[in-house]
């Protein structure tokens, strides 16, 4: 991706400067074009004019909930310089704390052009109004942390952080912050918690963090890539934006997949290409002698979808009509030789780690869906350990739970119980995990799987 | 009537200059010294390999917090160590691309070749084992994190090959790093204090 023509810089703008193994310098990235969104913005444009273009641009977030980036900003309080009301500080957060498992794409702008987050957070903490901004990076991305700093120490020596931004009257502070790993703090109220110094467990709404957010003072956090949609934005227009996609999102999408495919990795295309594009075209389709049977469209915490869904574009609103979430846009792919009982299992074994423990429902539900996932996978099942887990499916919802950790690990459970029925029931009747055979890993780890005996799945 | 005996530690005899400074400049980029609590542990953590109670004592004061909400802190978090861990703490991701691609395999391996379970270390302090969860290189699974190193695209026998590779670094050394600092916890002025309960 470290192509930079013209063409692939307006066709695949986040990425086309994306350099792995030495990323641009600050000289070299404004060399590229970078920082002229910046220079616009913040030169130009009134905060109200950039929030006007990122509002007509229907961007919509893209760590995962997908919530139209303008409408967030909008809601924050603004003042005039001297109004007695304003707030001391308000703040910026970047959510860089990616860990849903199977998503990789943060880390990749991270590493591959630092600059262009930190542009992006310039030119949003000024529309904003915010003075003090953070990036929550996660702890285990050190080498992240390392080109973010670098970045950002050479943007204070050129006065693109700092007092008097450009000779403007603009100042910003941006700081790294690097947790310590814990998936919840990627709930944007946890994660405000986290950044106190407490415990990372998740605020109440309302007050939403535009409100009271950061130490009681209003906050926008959005994540990565979210961001890095921003410089670009600003510098080619917000119709420049909407073209990029064929569908009725905007904007292109830096789409994955992982699991046992021919090329795994990542692609910035046009947001609202089919999965099957997406799965055969860029991934090389599945690896040799396996066959697609199901995958999560979106990271861990997404409802599966089947082969039958192959030409379902991948945007929020097809997606969604499909049954399932864009979620992040990664695709985990299930082949016909890993047990799905089996992966809905380390899915939920995930949810139940990270789970913070702060309501019942959550905190008891998530283990007890891995003490029944275990044993169907041991061969010990119940018929009414599938009623039991509908059951918990439901416990768990929207609306019963203090966040959305909960109802996402409900997503690829519930939507396993309903397409992989006869998998589970298999389990249950033999005794047994069918595809405890050669093929499957899941045999190694099994002190656990009782194999079928000599039944070697697929 | 029960004697409690209670532990006071100043924390200027017992964290070191550079531990202190590195945390005072966290503390200059929050709002609140409680707010650079998480950074602070890591700080320590990085000079010391672990945090003992004696750190979680001294970073508390140092922050003018509790030492209970210290504990919260750092219990919450997986990456803090709690107990003393070998010079090499291996971090192998168990999650959903790793599983799929047979994580199970190289975790087999690692556990045979260093005779050591989940939250163990090897007898010479080398190495602890730990799960962790998405490394984010879900393209290039399975893969491990020790230190700051990722390692990828691993199979059995490379893993067993990086932990060679590891061990023969050290020349048996296995305090290495954390030698110095082992000395300076030894140096502490505790001062025990009989608190009488009714």
């Amino acid at each position: 991706m470290t192509n930079s023509t013209s063409q692939s810089s307006m066709l695949q703008p986040l990425t086309h400067l994306v350099n792995l193994s030495q990323p641009l310098s600050l000289k070299e990235y404004i060399r590229e074009g970078g920082y002229q969104g910046a220079k616009k913005a913040l030169r130009e444009l009134q905060p109200a004019e950039v929030l006007a273009i990122i509002s007509d641009s229907n961007l919509k977030g893209r760590g995962g909930a997908g919530f139209p980036t303008g409408m967030k900003w909008s809601c924050v309080p603004m003042f005039e310089a001297d109004d007695v009301n304003a707030p001391e500080h308000k703040y910026l957060v970047c959510n860089a704390d990616e860990m849903e498992p199977g998503t990789f794409k943060d880390r990749m702008l991270m590493e591959g052009v630092p600059h262009q987050l930190v542009e992006a957070m310039i030119i949003s903490a000024y529309t904003i109004g915010a003075d003090k901004a953070y990036i929550f990076l996660r702890g285990e991305y050190h080498l992240s942390a390392k080109r973010l700093q670098q970045a950002i120490d050479e943007a204070y020596s050129e006065n693109w952080l700092g007092k008097n931004i450009q000779g403007t009257n603009y100042q910003l502070d941006l700081y790294v912050h690097t947790s310590a790993g814990r998936y919840i703090c990627g709930e944007e109220t946890a994660l405000i918690n986290a950044l106190e110094g407490k415990r990372a467990i998740p605020r109440a709404k309302p007050p939403f963090p535009q409100v009271s957010g950061l130490f009681g003072k209003p906050t926008v956090v959005n994540n990565v890539e979210t961001f890095c949609n921003i410089p670009h934005i600003i510098k080619n227009g917000a119709d420049w934006f909407k073209q990029l996609s064929p569908k009725s999102d905007a904007g292109t999408k830096i789409y994955a997949a992982c699991g046992r495919v021919k090329t795994p990795g990542l692609w910035e295309l046009p947001m609202g290409v089919t999965i099957r594009e997406l799965l055969y075209g860029h991934a090389g389709g599945m690896a040799d002698g396996l066959k697609l049977k199901g995958l999560l469209p979106g990271g861990a915490s997404t409802d599966f979808l089947l082969p039958e869904h192959l030409d379902t574009p991948m945007d929020f609103d097809s997606i969604a009509k499909a049954g399932s979430r864009l979620g992040t846009g990664g695709l985990i792919v299930l082949d016909d030789q890993n047990c799905p009982v089996g992966m809905v299992l380390n899915l939920i074994r995930f949810f139940a780690q990270e789970s913070c423990g702060w309501c019942t429902p959550c905190r008891d539900g998530t283990p007890w869906a891995v003490e029944i996932l275990t044993r169907i996978e041991n061969g010990q099942g119940q018929a009414r350990d599938l009623d039991d887990l509908a059951n918990l499916c439901d416990f768990m919802w929207l609306g019963k739970t203090h966040c959305a950790l909960a109802p996402g690990a409900v997503e690829p459970l519930k939507s396993a119980l309903k397409y992989f029925h006869d998998d589970f029931e298999q389990h249950i009747d033999k005794g047994c995990c069918p595809y405890s055979g050669s093929h499957s890993p899941s045999e190694i780890a099994s002190n656990v799987a009782q194999a079928c005996g000599g039944h070697a799945h697929g | 009537m029960q004697i409690i005996k209670t532990v006071t530690l100043d924390y200027r005899q017992y964290l070191t200059e550079k531990e202190i400074s590195e945390i005072e400049h966290e503390v200059t980029i929050m709002e609140t010294r409680e707010s650079a609590g998480i950074e602070a542990l890591k700080i320590v953590q990085s000079h010391r390999g672990w945090i003992s109670d004696d750190s979680l004592n001294a970073i508390a004061q140092l922050l003018a917090i509790s030492s209970a909400q210290l504990e919260g802190v750092a219990t919450f978090y997986n990456l803090i160590y709690r107990q003393p861990v070998g010079r090499f703490v291996i971090h192998i991701c168990d999650s959903i691309s790793c599983h799929l691609n047979g994580y199970q395999k190289v975790l087999h391996a690692i556990k045979t070749h260093l005779g050591i379970d989940y939250g163990q270390t090897t007898e010479d302090g080398l190495f602890t084992l730990l799960s962790n969860v998405c490394l984010g290189g879900c393209d290039k699974a399975p893969v491990m994190m020790i230190g700051q190193q990722h390692y990828e695209y691993l199979t059995s026998e490379k893993a067993v090959a990086i932990l060679n590779g590891l061990s023969q670094s050290t020349d048996g050394n296995s305090s290495g790093d954390f030698l110095d600092k082992a000395e300076v916890g030894a140096t502490i002025d505790a001062k025990i204090v009989e608190v009488k309960n009714d």
